[in-house]
C-alpha cells in the first residue's frame, strides 16, 4: 500500500501464502523421520503437490503420496491420478480397505456414515501404519468448516489416529513442533490459511493441472434430493423411477462419486469458474453429502481419525 | 473500499480477469481481535464478514438453525456463533482457542486471528498474536479501560505487535457520547504510553449496528476519522518489514545431485543478491552467494519471507540449524538469555527445569536458571514468585547447552523468538522472547574455581574496627547530592572511628568500569561491579558507601541480594528534578533535553523511585549535616555503628 518497501521486495497475499506453505513443508522433512503426502486428487492435493515441487526443487520430492482408494472414486479421478505419477515421478502408494471389499461395503447399501468410516477413515488408518509414518500431510483449509477453523498447522494424533482438541500444541510464529513418540503422528497442513479463492487463485496463476470434472461438461447424473449425482460406472444403484439424465454439470469437490454432488454450471475455464464462485450462493460443503449427517460432524469424524 | 464479492448476476469474464489481475496484487495483513465476548468482539468480526458479503448464504443458513439452539441475540443471526468453532465450546457458550478468518476487500486480503479475552486464556491470546501485524483492542464504552484491556494491550505489546486499533464498542448504549469516547481515549493513552504502540488508532463504534465497522456512522457524526475496515486496508504494514540485517535459517541441505548443493530457507530479514558476502553461524565460515535458487527460475532478489534455496560460491560445510547472516552485522552469539517466557502448560516450571529449545534453526537442551520475576499483565508490576504456571509471564534466565545465535525479539521476531518443549512428552509448554544475553549477574562462577577462606572471623574484624559491615547505596537522579552526602559521611564515619570505603559512581567509572557506557545494561554493570566490591569489602568487616544513579529497580534488587539483605542499606536521596537541574554543575540535563546524551534517567529513560527504600532524605529541604544526622541514626538504630554484642 505504501511506497516504503521497494516493489521487488513486496510479496502478493499469494506469494506469502505459497512462501508460509513451503516453509512448513521443509520443516517437516527436517524434522520428521517418515513424512508421506495424503494425495486426495483434488484440487488441493493438486496444489499441495504442486507446492511439494517447489519445497523441494531442484530435488525430487523426498517422500511418497498416498492415495486412499475407497473403489468408488470417479474414473477420471484414477486416470489423472495415473497421468500426474507419470509426468511428475513420484512414489505413489495406493491403499484400499481389502476388508472392506470382501464384505462388499459400498455407498448405496451402507449408508454413507458406515461407508465413510470403514473405506476411509479405517483405510486410511491401516495404511498410515502399514507405512510407520509419523508425518502426513494434507490439504485441509481452515476457513473450509467451522471445526477447522482453530485447527493447527501441526496437528498432532495421538498412537490411534485420535484428534484431541483439547490436547493440541500451542503454536507460535512459525516454530512448528514436529516431535512425536513411538505410534503417534502429526497432521500437517501447509494450506491452514489459503481460502478457496486462493487456491483457484493460485491454480490458475501456476497453471496447475486438475481433474476435468471441475470443469463444465454434459454428464450423466441423477437428482436426489436436490443433489445431482453423477452416473460414472454400472455399479450405479438407481431408486426405483430413477433414469440418468444428461446435463451441463461440474464438481465443486471431488471425492466418492455416489457422494460427490454436481452443481449445473457452464463454466469450462477457470475464470468461468472463478467468475462463478464469485457469485456462489452454495458454499464448498454443500455437495458433500457426507456432512449432513449430523450436527458437528466433521469435528466428530476428525475425533475418529478422518482427514 | 467496495466489497468484492457481490451477490446475484454473474460477472462479464472481462470483469473476472480484470478483478483476478487486482486480486494476484493484493498484500496481506494478519491481525488479531482482542476483547471478551461481551466487548462484542465476535459480534464485530461476524460484522466484518457480513458487510463485506463474504459469508455465503448458506452459511447463514445454517447458522440461523444454530443460533436457535445457542444464540443469545434474540432474534435474527447471532454474529458470534460465526467466530465459535468447536462444538463444544458452543455449548458453553465461549471461545476457548484461536480461531483464524479470512476475507479480503479490493485492496487486501486479511487474516484474522480471533483470541478470547478471558484471564486464563493467556497463552491463547500470546499464540494469536506472534502471526500479527496489527491488534484491534476492544473496550465496551459503558465500561471504559478495564484490567482486561490492559491485559490484552500488554500481550499485544509484548509480543511485538506495533499498530494497535483501539475500538471503542457499543457507542450507541452511551447514547453516540463523543465525551465518554474522549474520556476513553485518554484513560488509554495514559496507561499505554510505555507500551509503544506508536500511535494507536482510536474509533468509536458500534458493531452490532454496524456504524464504523465497514461504512461511516451517521451516529457518530463528530467522528471524522475512516471506519475500521478502510483503516485496515490502509494501514502501512511494510514499515516492519526488516530490511537491515539479513538472516535465513537453514531448514534443509539440498543435494539432489554431485552439482548441486543448496541450503533451503525463508528468509527472516534483510535482502540477499547472488554476489552477496554471507557467513554461516555458528562456523563463521564465510563465502558469496552463487544463485537464489527457486522452482520458478533464480532470482536476482530475495527479500524477507521469499522461501529460496541458496547456493554458495565457496564449498563451505553448511547445514540445519545454521544461520546465514550477512558480514558486519551479526546477531548476537550467548549461552545465557535474558527472556520473556509465556507459559502454556498445566505443568509449571521452577529453577532448574530442563527443556528442548527450540529457535527457528536450532533445538538445543536448556535449564531455565531463574525466574527474575513474574510479570503482572493487569498492571504491568513485577512480582517475585518461585517459578511460572500456567498463563504466567515472566522475565527469566535460560541456558542453553549450545551457543545460540539470536537477536533481540524486539529487533527481529523470527530470530529472537523460541518455544520450550517437554523432553518427555513433546507437548509445546512455553513460548520466549529473547530479550538479550543474560548480564554477567547471572553468570555461575566457573566450577573448578575454589573460594579461598580468610583466617580471620567476623568477630575478630568487628571487635578490631568496633562496627559491623555493611553497604549503603545512595541512589537518585544526578545531581541529587548522592556524592556530596558519600563524602560527607566517609567523613563522620572517619570520626567517629569507623572505616568504610567509598565508591563513588563517577570514580568507578573512571577504572574499574572505564569500558562501560551508559545504556541500562552497561548501568546494570557498573552496580554490579561496585556491588561485587562492596561484597569483597563488607566480608573484610568494611563499610562500602556506594553513590550511584541506579534507576533501575530491578537492578538494585540485584544488588541488595548480591551484597545480602541483612547489609543492605538503601538511602533514596530524593531531590526534586527541578532543583537537580538548577544545579547540573556539568550541564548534562541540557545535553539529555538536547538528546546528545541518550538515556538519560529522569529525562529520556526511566528512574524508578525506589518504594522501599531505608530511608529518603531531599537535598533540597535537608542540608548536609540533617541528611549525614538521618543516615547515622538509621545505621546505629540497625546496629552497624558498633562492635560485637557481648553475650
Amino acid at each position: 500500500m505504501s511506497a516504503t518497501l521497494p516493489a521487488e521486495l513486496r510479496l502478493t497475499h499469494l506469494q506469502q501464502l505459497e512462501a508460509e506453505a513451503i516453509g512448513i513443508m521443509r520443516e517437516v522433512v527436517a524434522q520428521c523421520e517418515r513424512p508421506v503426502m495424503l494425495y486426495s486428487i483434488g484440487k488441493d492435493s493438486s496444489v499441495l503437490l504442486h507446492l511439494a515441487r517447489k519445497a523441494f526443487f531442484p530435488g525430487k520430492i523426498p517422500f511418497p503420496l498416498l492415495h486412499v482408494d475407497t473403489t468408488w472414486k470417479f474414473r477420471e479421478m484414477i486416470s489423472f491420478r495415473q497421468r500426474m505419477a507419470d509426468e511428475i515421478g513420484f512414489e505413489l502408494i495406493v491403499h484400499t480397505n481389502a476388508e472392506g471389499v470382501a464384505q462388499g461395503i459400498n455407498p448405496f447399501d451402507h449408508g454413507s456414515k458406515n461407508y465413510t468410516d470403514i473405506m476411509k477413515t479405517q483405510a486410511l488408518r491401516q495404511a498410515l501404519d502399514a507405512g510407520r509414518f509419523d508425518a502426513a500431510f494434507g490439504g485441509a483449509r481452515r476457513d473450509e468448516e467451522k471445526s477447522r477453523a482453530k485447527e493447527r498447522v501441526f496437528s498432532f494424533r495421538d498412537a490411534h489416529h485420535r484428534w484431541d482438541p483439547k490436547n493440541q500444541r500451542p503454536e507460535l510464529w512459525n516454530l512448528y513442533n514436529g516431535r512425536v513418540n513411538q505410534g503417534e503422528s502429526i497432521r500437517v497442513f501447509p494450506m491452514s490459511n489459503w481460502t478457496e479463492l486462493d487456491v483457484w487463485q493460485y491454480i490458475h496463476v501456476e497453471q496447475i493441472p486438475i481433474v476435468p470434472l471441475y470443469f463444465a461438461a454434459e454428464r450423466p447424473v441423477v437428482e436426489r434430493d436436490g443433489v445431482l449425482i453423477m452416473v460414472d460406472d454400472d455399479r450405479f444403484v438407481f431408486d426405483e423411477g430413477e433414469v440418468a439424465e444428461q446435463r451441463l454439470v461440474r464438481f465443486r469437490t471431488l471425492g466418492c462419486y455416489p457422494l460427490s454432488g454436481a452443481i449445473e454450471s457452464t463454466a469450462a475455464t477457470l475464470p468461468e469458474i472463478i467468475g462463478e464462485m464469485l457469485v456462489a450462493t452454495r458454499s464448498e460443503r454443500e455437495g458433500r453429502v457426507i456432512d449432513f449427517d449430523q450436527s458437528g460432524s466433521m469435528e466428530q469424524k476428525k475425533r475418529e481419525g478422518y482427514f | 473500499m467496495a466489497p468484492e464479492q457481490t451477490v446475484g448476476g454473474a460477472p462479464a469474464m472481462s470483469d473476472v480477469e480484470t478483478y483476478l489481475t487486482s486480486h494476484r496484487q493484493k498484500d496481506l495483513l494478519r491481525l488479531l481481535t482482542c476483547g471478551s465476548v461481551d466487548d462484542g468482539k465476535s459480534t464485530l468480526i461476524g460484522r466484518l464478514l457480513h458487510d463485506s458479503q463474504l459469508i455465503y448464504e448458506d452459511v447463514l443458513a445454517s447458522l440461523e438453525a444454530d443460533s436457535a439452539t445457542h444464540g443469545s441475540a434474540g432474534e435474527g443471526v447471532d454474529l458470534a456463533l460465526l467466530m465459535d468453532g468447536l462444538r463444544a465450546e458452543r455449548e458453553q457458550g465461549i471461545t476457548i482457542d484461536v480461531a483464524y478468518r479470512y476475507f479480503a476487500t479490493a485492496r487486501r486480503t486479511f487474516i484474522i486471528a480471533d483470541t478470547p479475552g478471558h484471564p486464563q486464556y493467556t497463552r491463547n491470546m500470546a499464540t494469536g498474536a506472534s502471526t500479527c501485524d496489527l491488534a484491534v483492542i476492544l473496550i465496551d464504552a459503558r465500561h471504559g479501560v478495564l484490567p482486561q484491556t490492559k491485559r490484552h494491550s500488554y500481550i499485544a505489546s509484548l509480543l511485538g505487535i506495533g499498530q494497535v486499533v483501539v475500538a471503542v464498542n457499543k457507542m450507541d448504549l452511551v447514547g453516540w457520547s463523543q465525551d465518554r469516547f474522549t474520556e476513553i481515549c485518554e484513560d488509554y493513552r495514559s496507561f499505554a504510553k510505555p507500551l509503544g504502540f506508536g500511535q494507536p488508532y482510536f474509533l468509536p463504534m458500534s458493531a452490532l449496528l454496524g456504524d464504523n465497522v465497514v461504512d461511516a456512522s451517521g451516529n457518530l457524526g463528530w467522528f471524522d476519522g475512516p471506519p475500521l475496515l478502510e483503516h485496515l486496508e490502509t494501514v502501512d504494514i511494510d514499515a516492519s518489514v526488516e530490511l537491515e540485517h539479513f538472516r535465513m535459517p537453514v531448514q534443509l541441505v539440498s543435494r539432489p545431485d554431485a552439482d548441486f548443493r543448496g541450503y533451503a530457507g525463508t528468509v527472516a530479514s534483510g535482502v540477499l543478491r547472488p554476489g552477496d558476502e554471507v557467513v554461516a553461524l555458528p562456523s563463521g565460515l564465510g563465502s558469496a552467494v552463487e544463485r537464489i535458487a527457486t522452482f520458478d527460475g533464480d532470482l536476482d532478489v530475495a527479500g524477507p519471507g521469499r522461501a529460496v534455496t541458496v547456493t554458495l560460491v565457496d564449498d563451505i560445510d553448511v547445514s540445519r540449524g545454521d544461520l546465514l547472516v550477512t558480514p558486519g552485522s551479526e546477531p548476537q552469539r550467548a549461552h545465557d538469555l535474558d527472556a520473556m517466557v509465556v507459559w502454556m502448560s498445566e505443568t509449571g516450571a521452577e529453577p532448574g527445569s530442563s527443556y528442548l529449545l527450540q529457535t527457528a534453526n536450532t533445538v538445543s537442551n536448556c535449564t531455565i536458571r531463574n525466574v527474575r520475576h513474574r510479570i503482572d499483565i493487569n498492571t504491568g508490576a513485577h512480582e517475585q514468585a518461585p517459578g511460572l504456571g500456567l498463563n504466567d509471564i515472566g522475565h527469566c534466565v535460560i541456558t542453553s547447552d549450545r551457543e545460540l545465535a539470536f537477536d533481540p525479539y524486539s529487533a527481529n521476531r523470527a530470530t529472537g523468538s523460541f518455544v520450550l518443549v517437554d523432553r518427555l512428552t513433546n507437548a509445546t509448554v512455553a513460548a520466549g522472547m529473547i530479550m538479550g544475553a543474560a548480564s554477567a549477574w547471572d553468570r555461575t562462577p566457573d566450577a573448578a574455581l575454589v573460594r579461598q577462606r580468610s583466617e580471620i572471623s567476623d568477630a575478630e574484624r568487628a571487635i578490631r574496627f568496633g562496627q559491623q559491615p555493611c553497604t549503603i547505596l545512595l541512589t537518585g537522579l544526578t545531581a541529587a547530592g548522592k556524592s556530596t552526602l558519600a563524602t560527607a559521611l566517609e567523613r563522620e564515619l572517619f570520626d567517629r572511628g569507623k572505616v568504610s570505603i567509598r565508591l563513588d559512581g563517577e570514580n568507578v567509572r573512571m577504572g574499574i568500569s572505564r569500558d562501560l557506557g551508559f545504556s541500562t545494561q552497561e548501568r546494570s554493570e557498573n552496580l554490579r561491579r561496585v556491588s561485587e566490591v562492596a561484597r569483597l569489602v563488607n566480608g573484610q568487616g568494611l563499610i562500602a558507601i556506594a553513590a550511584m544513579v541506579a534507576p533501575d529497580r530491578d537492578v538494585r534488587q540485584r544488588a541488595r541480594d548480591l551484597v545480602g539483605v541483612d547489609r543492605y542499606v538503601e538511602v533514596f536521596v530524593d531531590t526534586p528534578i527541578e532543583v537537580c537541574r538548577e544545579r547540573d554543575p556539568h550541564g548534562l540535563y541540557a545535553m539529555a533535553d538536547s538528546g546528545e546524551i541518550p538515556r538519560f534517567p529522569g529525562v529520556s529513560a526511566d528512574f524508578d523511585r525506589p518504594t522501599d527504600a531505608d530511608l529518603r532524605v531531599d537535598t533540597s529541604t535537608q542540608d548536609v549535616d540533617e541528611c549525614i544526622d538521618a543516615i547515622v541514626r538509621m545505621l546505629t538504630e540497625r546496629g552497624f555503628l558498633r562492635g560485637p554484642s557481648t553475650p
